[in-house]
This record gives structure tokens, sequence and C-alpha cells, in this order.
């Protein structure tokens, strides 16, 4: 009792110490929480139901998309038939996902091409505007990591896996997107995005879908496989030594070509102009010896 | 212009243009660097020069040093994102050559002689006697060699050399033969299966969405015999995959322009030659909005609904298109070869 009521004492001494407020303020907050997790019930947050998602993406539908893509998502055409917005009926789960996921829908300003950006929905939005535009019409959902991942294969599944994603890579998407996926030009100001360090589930989802300008590549015409070979190719490129030096982009002989000239070229004309430019003259003249 | 200067050019300049309406000014006084007047400064230009060549002596040693030192293979990041090695021998390798540059650069322009020299054209013609003798020799030989008293000499000699030409035309045989008809024909044949290019599997019309893009084969470049062999083996393989290679399009089948794109193709399914008709490059760069599909070497750019009508850039010819049909089970089948040569345009291509 002596020993508590000492130790008691000691503390008392800090009562009115400048710390002793957010001490007590931390002490408490921890205790409710602990206490909160201690006596809650497990599974406060249900899933929400399907239908409650797709009833929360109409909402979100309503606000953010409807005036492009119709009340309904039905489309909406201009005077001279051209599209303001497609209809997203049979577009699926996948293509919102890919679209407003990757900050690419809702669009900035109409134009050539649609860049990448900060998202504006939440994830938990997106998931419900995808639900939502999934119930529209039967399309294709959202790939899982399994479709994707090469995680469970052996070391040589995932080197044939590996190979034959090349070979469809450069059959299939080096013609826009370059050899090592940098991306290129395409006509009248648009361009194919650069598909390096982009994650895996939203290149399946642009292979699924075909977002804006891209040609599909759905499940008939490239099997699931076939997509997820394509996949691993792109991330052992991630892992590729860069053995040559700086990469400039990869972009072929094009950057290579423009540096040696701008660069190297140039850096070697200034240098021959600077030492022509630099003559020290003396005002004395010689003293014949 | 100083006594000095006007007596080292008097010997050079000859003294003619005195009688020149505007009198030449001749050259400008030479004024000299401190290196030639300034013996400190001169030995100072010859240490930096010497300094130079010793610091390109150290970068090749340091360059032979690396060579061995630094381990090339999996350390390929370690300044920089670039290999040790490849730094080290480069930066080296750069060092020893631009030092010994920077010392002869040093060395011309402070130590040797900068005087300006007036140096003046001579007649590029021989003397009169040089070339009376030349042409008496000349003519003792043609006397001698008796050429125009020995007609039967002269004539076989031109026959022999006249002759000689003819082993040199004949083996330009050797670049042919001729390609004949080759160009006109692809492997493609009535019936025959379009197959995925890479894992040559038939595509059912079934299997593809409108929007899908397939870059596809004839069926017998991944067809074996009855031992298992490829059919077609190594060479024969890249003629047939370069000539034959289609790009196959599903679109709605109202999108389409033109009554024979219509008739070649299956439900909005056509299937063009994947060869640019302006030189040959491989195209697949397809808009699926627009249907336009353009070549990334020089921007032609082609209708996939209107018959591959050019609708830019420097090709000169439309796409060919291949028809196409569905077999039996419902696989997708040429319903001939192409009806053009498929590739560039080449001289005969069009027989007027």
């Amino acid at each position: 009792m002596r020993l508590l009521n000492r130790s008691a004492g000691r503390l008392s001494r800090h009562r009115r110490g400048p710390l002793a407020g957010l001490v007590v303020l931390l002490l408490g907050l921890l205790m409710t929480g602990t206490l909160y997790a201690v006596f809650a019930p497990a599974q406060a947050q249900q899933a929400e139901s399907d239908a409650d998602q797709v009833a929360k993406g109409r909402e979100l539908f309503l606000v953010g998309c409807a005036f492009c893509h119709g009340q309904n998502g039905e489309g909406v055409k201009t005077q001279n038939g051209n599209q303001i917005g497609p209809s997203l009926v049979g577009v699926g789960a996948a293509a919102v996902d890919f679209q407003v996921g990757t900050g690419r829908m809702p669009m900035a300003q109409p134009g050539a091409q649609v860049p990448r950006k900060q998202p504006v929905y939440s994830d938990e939005e997106v998931a419900q505007l995808a639900a939502y535009v999934a119930s529209l019409g039967p399309g294709p959902s959202i790939p899982t990591a399994d479709d994707y991942s090469i995680e469970g294969l052996s070391d040589a599944e995932r080197e044939e896996a590996i190979t034959r994603g090349g070979q469809i890579f450069l059959t299939n998407c080096t013609a826009c997107h370059n050899f090592e996926g940098s991306g290129g030009a395409m006509p009248r100001g648009g361009y194919a995005p650069k598909i390096r360090g982009v994650e895996p589930k939203y290149i399946y989802e642009a292979m699924l879908t075909g977002p804006q300008a891209m040609d599909n590549f759905s499940n008939g015409n490239l099997s699931p496989e076939e997509k997820r070979d394509v996949i691993a190719y792109l991330g052992s490129l991630e892992e590729a030594p860069g053995y040559g030096g700086f990469g400039l982009g990869g972009l072929g002989p094009v950057s290579e070509g423009l540096f040696a000239w701008l660069v190297g070229l140039g850096s070697l004309v200034g240098f021959a102009v600077w030492i022509a430019a630099h003559t020290t003259r003396s005002q004395k003249k010689k003293v014949e010896a | 212009m100083s006594d000095q200067n006007s007596h080292d050019h008097d010997d050079l300049v000859p003294s003619t243009f005195e009688d020149e309406p505007i009198a030449n000014p001749g050259l400008p006084a030479h004024t000299w660097r401190p290196t030639d007047v300034d013996p400190k400064a001169e030995k100072r230009a010859e240490r930096q020069v010497a300094a130079m060549f010793g610091l390109s002596m150290v970068c090749a040693v340091l360059f032979l040093v690396s060579y061995f030192v630094f381990s090339v293979g999996d350390e390929w990041d370690t300044v920089g994102g670039l290999g040790a090695s490849n730094v080290a021998l480069g930066v080296f390798l750069g060092g020893a050559l631009l030092f010994i540059g920077i010392g002869v650069i040093q060395w011309a322009r402070k130590l040797m002689g900068d005087h300006e020299i007036v140096e003046y054209r001579h007649p590029a013609k021989s003397s009169e006697e040089d070339r009376e003798a030349t042409l008496a020799a000349l003519s003792a030989g043609l006397e001698e060699s008796g050429i125009g008293r020995r007609p039967l000499v002269r004539n076989s000699l031109l026959g022999a050399v006249g002759i000689l030409g003819l082993p040199a035309i004949v083996m330009l045989r050797d670049l042919g033969p001729l390609p004949g008809d080759k160009l006109e024909h692809t492997l493609w044949r009535k019936g025959m299966r379009i197959v995925r290019d890479v894992v040559g599997t038939p595509i059912k019309v079934s299997d593809l969405e409108i929007g899908d893009l397939v870059n596809a084969e004839p069926e017998i470049l991944f067809a074996t015999d009855s031992e298992g062999e490829p059919v077609l083996e190594g060479v024969e393989v890249q003629i047939a995959k370069s000539k034959c290679a289609v790009i196959v399009h599903r679109m709605e089948p109202d999108d389409i322009v033109s009554e024979q794109t219509l008739n070649w193709s299956v439900d909005g399914i056509v299937a063009y030659s994947k060869i640019c008709t302006h030189v040959g490059c491989p195209i697949s760069l397809n808009e699926r909005t627009t249907h336009h599909l353009l070549c990334p070497c020089h921007q032609s750019t082609f209708d996939l609904t209107d018959s591959g009508k050019v609708i830019f850039g420097p090709a000169g010819h439309a796409l060919p298109q291949l028809p196409i049909a569905v077999d039996d089970e419902g696989y997708l089948i040429a319903q001939s070869d192409f009806t053009e040569p498929v590739g560039p345009s080449y001289w005969e291509r069009d027989p007027q």
C-alpha cells in the first residue's frame, strides 16, 4: 500500500505538466477503441447487396456520366450522326473498371485522345458504377488476379508463357504500342499509350474491351491464357536488365538517332566553335634573338 | 603595318599591286600570342600539352584495369542505372582519346607557328617542251608497233577485247531467275482456313466480337504431313508468311460501304492483306472507331469499309481484300486467293 501511494504520488506530481492533457486524451481514445473492438458485433458492415450497388451506381451515373452517355446508358448522338458518348449497353463491368478506374472517364474535355489521369471516383464508387453498367446488358466482367497472374505456374511453365506472350505481343500489339510497350502515334492527334508499368488488371481489361480506338482482343480472339501470357511478357520486360545503358524512352532508332545527332555531334561542334573562338593575343612584340 | 611584318610578307606578295586603282592594303599586322613573346608562358604551355598526353596514358591504363576488375553480367545498374564495367570502359577509353585530342589542339594553338602565309597558284599546264616531247614519244611508239600497217593484228585484238564483254553480260543471268507470276499469287486457296498467327488455331465466326482484330495466316503454314513434319519449312515459311499475312476485323455490317467489301465479308468480318501496298511494311494499326488502317512507316491510311481504298499517304494501290466465307463447321475460310498481287507495286503489275 505504501508502494502504491508512493507511485501515485509520483504520477500526481506530473498532473499539471504540459503533456498531461495529451496523455490522458490518448489513453482515453485507446481505451474507447479497444472496448469498441471487443464489444462491437463482428459483422457490423455487411457486404452491400448487388441491388444496392446497382442503385448507388445509377445515382452516380446520372450525375457524372448521363450527360454524354444518356440517362440509361443508351449513348447520345450529335445531329450529324457522330457520337457524343457511345452506348454503354453490353460493354460490361470490365470497361467501366478500366475507363473510370484509370481516370480516363469522366473525360476532362473531348479530343483526339483520352489520357489517363487521377481517378475521380473512389474504388467503391467505381465498383458501384461498374455494377450499374453491367446491369444494362451482358458484357465482360472484371478479371480477377487468377486471370492475369502467373504466380501458380512452375518455372518452366512461366518461361513458356513469357515466350509465347512475347510472340503474341509482337504480332498483335507492337504495331501501335511499340516493341517495348512504349506507345506510339496514331492518326489525327491520337496516340497509343505507353503500357509498361500499367497494372496487369487494366492491361487485361483493355484487351478485353478495346477502349476508345483500340481493337478488341476478346476471349474468342486471344484466349484468356494468351492474354495472361502477354501480361507475363510485359512483366518480364520490367525485370529485363538494361545492358545497353540509357533506354532513351525505348522508342527505337528515332530517339537514339536524335540523341546522337543533337547531343553527341552538337556538343562536339560546340566544343570546336569554342576552341576556335578563344585565342589570347599579346600586345607585346616578339624580340628577335 | 609594322616593319617586322611588312618585311615578312614582301617576300611572298608580288609587288604588282601598286598599279591597281585602289592600293592593296595587304595582310593585317600579325599579332603575337603570349607563348610567342613570353618564355615562361611557352614553358607553361609545353607542360600543359605534356600533362594532357600524360592524362591520356593514365586513362588508357585505367581502361585496362577496369577491363579486368569490373564484372559484366548481373551487375548492370551500379552507377546511376548503368553497369560499372560499361561506364568505366567508356569513360576511360573516351578520356584516353579526348586527352590526346586536347593535347594536340593545345600544342597547335599555343606552340606551333601561326603565321599567315600567302601561296600563289602556278599554271596547271606543262611546259611547251614537255608537251612536244610527249607527243613525239607517242607517235614514235605508234609507228614502231605498226598498228596502222597491220590491220590483221589490230582487228583480231579488237575482236578479242569485244568478245571478253560477253561473259560479263551472260553472268548477269545469275541475278535471276525472273519471278514469273510468283508475285501475283500467294498460298491462299479456295477453302483454306484462316488461322490465328503464332498459335495457329482456326477462327470461328462466333469467336469474334464487333471491334475484334486478329492477325492471321493461312492454315498451311501450321499444317503437318502424315509423319508430323511441317509441310513448309525454313525460308519457305518466311516467304509464305510475308506474302499471306492478313488481318481479320469485325465491324458492324452496316458500316461497310462498298459492294465488293460486303460480298467478300461474313457478318461484318473482313480480311485484308497485312502488307502495305507502298513499300511492304506489315500494318495492323487499326482504329476500330473509324475502321482506318494506318501504316506506321509512311502513314498510308486505308479504309477497311471501302475495299481498302487509300485515303491518305503515299500508297499507290488499295489494300488487297481476301474474299472470305464460312465452312460447314463454322470456321472462316478463303473464297479464293487474292485477286490482285499483294505488297508493293512493281513494273509489270498493271500491264498497259
